[in-house]
């Protein structure tokens, strides 16, 4: 166990390409923190970084007390799950699970002791004999864990383990892995370029544009609180509405918005915190055509055209409404529901 | 299984359609495979007058010929030694060459050029190399002490032929190999480095075991060029001596049915020859099939 601190940390690639650029981050002992950000923001060359797969270009990455920049990846302590599993396709699950530890020189019956009791706490002690390829996707990703784990390395990183899985198996091994890691209080590292996965695994949440941070916080901090366009734009689904302030500031009365910074270009709403119906007091009215209305069960989506706003606004309700389409509805927004943005910077005003 | 059924206009089309290739099979394999078989039943005297059956005398006598057992033991050791070095060197060059990132292209195409060089020339290349009074090589060694004479020195001679032969094979096996050390994922390698394998540790745990699929093939394969496609290197550096210590079978044959006239025993040994082949492929498809698959 222990921190791992990542002190103005960047990439550049031979031919001066940049990859990744002043990353701070501190991650508390046992935290798990997630990255996340969309393909090509720089999360898996981070990751890679801290795993000692990539040369570290600039600033300093520390493991405990340990400056780490110039260790091989195997010096570092930490253990690493990949997206394809990486599981040697040549020996069996045993072997799999037990090579890094004959490596390291671990007695016979240490070895043995640590792999039947990772197998145990993975379910999968039935398969120790077996060949990855004899193995379906989600055995094949918990011999993965289990080689990470039979470790027990100061951390764990995960490289988008999830991502080769099916949907339905994608969320029971999400929450295997987040109590497994919650259990063994290792700290960790995990990218995904899926925001309900970050959303849901993280204790802190980390996310990349650009290869730069755009903001790290607990994950309701960022839902309510998006400091930056994209991450409000990027975390919540569906997106968070973005409506221009001129066309707002034209629709309701100018006390309703006297909290929102007149320099602010954009306003956005989440589409649950319109809610359709009279106008409530203290709040915003808005009204709109609605063009499709699409019915999940539980709640359903409304995809509106606003008079003179280009773009459509999406509705979230908990419930399925009884409209229909083409007709014109009202809705009510919160005051405290707006998040003012500055379109020249990118950042929130208040 | 549903089997397809075609309807020809003509019920000699088909057989018109097969033709070619069942005559140029017929022509060129069959019929001399044939005669070779029908020779080596037969003994003729020295002056050609008078032809005998004997059966299977021809092979008797060959196995209790200890010109022809030493043969075989040449053909052993020059085939081993061939596909052992012309395999080991291309191994080493598809890994250094696969460190490569943008150079890689450039020197595969250097690699690969000796492939396109015929037999007997790369035999001339070697032999003028090695060549006791001009050559390079033997100039060289005279500095370490080592006084090379292939012309005398049965050991020399094998190792000049092993040389010369491997040299034209390492350019095959070399693309084997860099194909199948570009098709392991390289997660595979990074795992294993996280796991604390060392550079070394990592090629033969885990590089080496995935290769080894192709490693079998190129075996078989290079077996076989050893044993059968290099007539012309061999004739073209030693000839099979010096005092028949680079005599394979291949070279043999030719020896003693063309320039000895010894048609009976030369076709016997052809057929020998023949039967080594057949179970070296039986040998390569059945293990073929069991390839791993990752």
């Amino acid at each position: 166990m222990a921190s791992i601190t990542l002190d103005n940390l960047g990439k550049v690639y031979a031919g001066n390409v940049r990859a990744v650029t002043d990353v701070n981050i501190d991650i508390k002992d046992g935290e798990m923190i997630v990255l996340v950000g969309p393909s090509g923001c720089g999360k898996s060359t981070l990751l890679r970084m801290v795993a000692g797969l990539e040369t570290i270009t600039e600033g300093t990455l520390k493991i405990g007390d340990r400056v780490v920049n110039h260790l091989e990846p195997a010096e570092r302590d930490i253990a690493m799950v990949f997206q394809n599993y990486a599981l040697y396709p040549h020996m069996t699950v045993y072997n799999n699970l037990a090579y890094g530890l004959k490596n390291r020189g671990i007695a016979k019956p240490e070895i043995d002791r640590r792999v039947k009791e990772a197998a145990e706490m993975l379910q999968i002690g039935q398969f120790l004999d077996r060949k990855p390829r004899q193995l379906s996707g989600g055995q094949r990703q918990r011999v993965a864990m289990g080689r990470a784990l039979v470790r027990e390395p100061a951390a764990f990183l995960f490289d988008e383990p999830l991502s080769n899985l099916d949907a339905k198996l994608r969320v029971q091994m999400r929450v295997e892995i987040r109590q497994l890691q919650k259990r063994l209080g290792t700290t960790s590292l995990y990218v995904t370029h899926d925001q309900l996965e970050a959303l849901t695994m993280a204790d802190r949440l980390v996310v990349l544009n650009g290869g730069r941070i755009e903001q790290i916080g607990t994950p309701m901090e960022l839902y309510s609180r998006p400091e930056t366009v994209f991450v409000a734009g990027f975390i919540g689904s569906p997106a968070m509405n973005m409506l221009p302030s001129d066309y707002l500031r034209g629709q309701v009365a100018a006390e309703a918005l006297a909290h929102v910074p007149a320099k602010a270009d954009f306003i956005g709403i989440r589409p649950e915190d319109m809610a359709l119906g009279p106008v409530q007091e203290g709040a915003l009215a808005l009204s709109g055509r609605l063009l499709l209305l699409e019915p999940a069960g539980a709640e359903s989506h409304l995809h509106l055209r606003f008079e003179g706003m280009s773009d459509t606004v999406v509705v979230r309700l908990p419930h399925v409404p009884d409209v229909a389409e083409g007709s014109m509805l009202n809705f009510s927004v919160p005051r405290d529901k707006l998040h003012p943005f500055d379109r020249e910077s990118g950042k929130r005003l208040a | 299984m549903q089997t397809k059924r075609m309807t020809f206009s003509s019920r000699w089309l088909p057989y018109a359609l097969l033709a070619p290739q069942v005559i140029v099979t017929l022509i060129f394999f069959i019929w001399p495979a044939s005669q070779a078989l029908y020779q080596s039943f037969l003994r003729q005297d020295i002056f050609g007058l008078r032809t005998d059956f004997v059966w299977f005398d021809n092979f008797s006598r060959l196995f209790a010929d200890p010109l022809y057992l030493n043969s075989l033991k040449v053909t052993f050791v020059f085939s081993l030694g061939t596909t052992f070095l012309s395999m080991s060197v291309a191994l080493l060059f598809a890994v250094m060459v696969n460190r490569m990132i943008r150079s890689r292209d450039s020197y595969t195409t250097f690699l690969v050029w000796p492939y396109a060089v015929a037999p007997a020339i790369a035999g001339v290349l070697w032999w003028f190399i090695f060549n006791p009074s001009i050559g390079i090589m033997p100039y060289m060694l005279k500095g370490f002490g080592y006084d090379w004479n292939h012309r005398s020195s049965g050991t020399d001679a094998m190792i000049l032929v092993i040389i010369a032969a491997a040299w034209k094979q390492i350019s095959y096996n070399f693309l084997f190999f860099l194909a199948g050390l570009q098709s392991i994922p390289q997660s595979l390698i990074e795992a294993a480095a996280i796991d604390g394998a060392s550079r070394f540790k990592r090629f033969w745990t885990i590089v080496f075991p995935l290769l080894s699929p192709i490693t079998f093939f190129l075996m078989v394969v290079n077996i076989v060029y050893a044993m059968f496609d290099t007539f012309g290197v061999i004739h073209a550096t030693t000839e099979g001596g010096p005092a028949q210590a680079t005599n394979i079978l291949v070279y043999k044959v030719y020896r003693d049915g063309f320039v000895n006239l010894n048609l009976g025993s030369s076709a016997a040994q052809s057929v020998i020859l023949m039967a080594i082949v057949v179970v070296l492929t039986v040998i390569q498809f059945r293990y073929i099939e069991r390839r791993v698959n990752y």
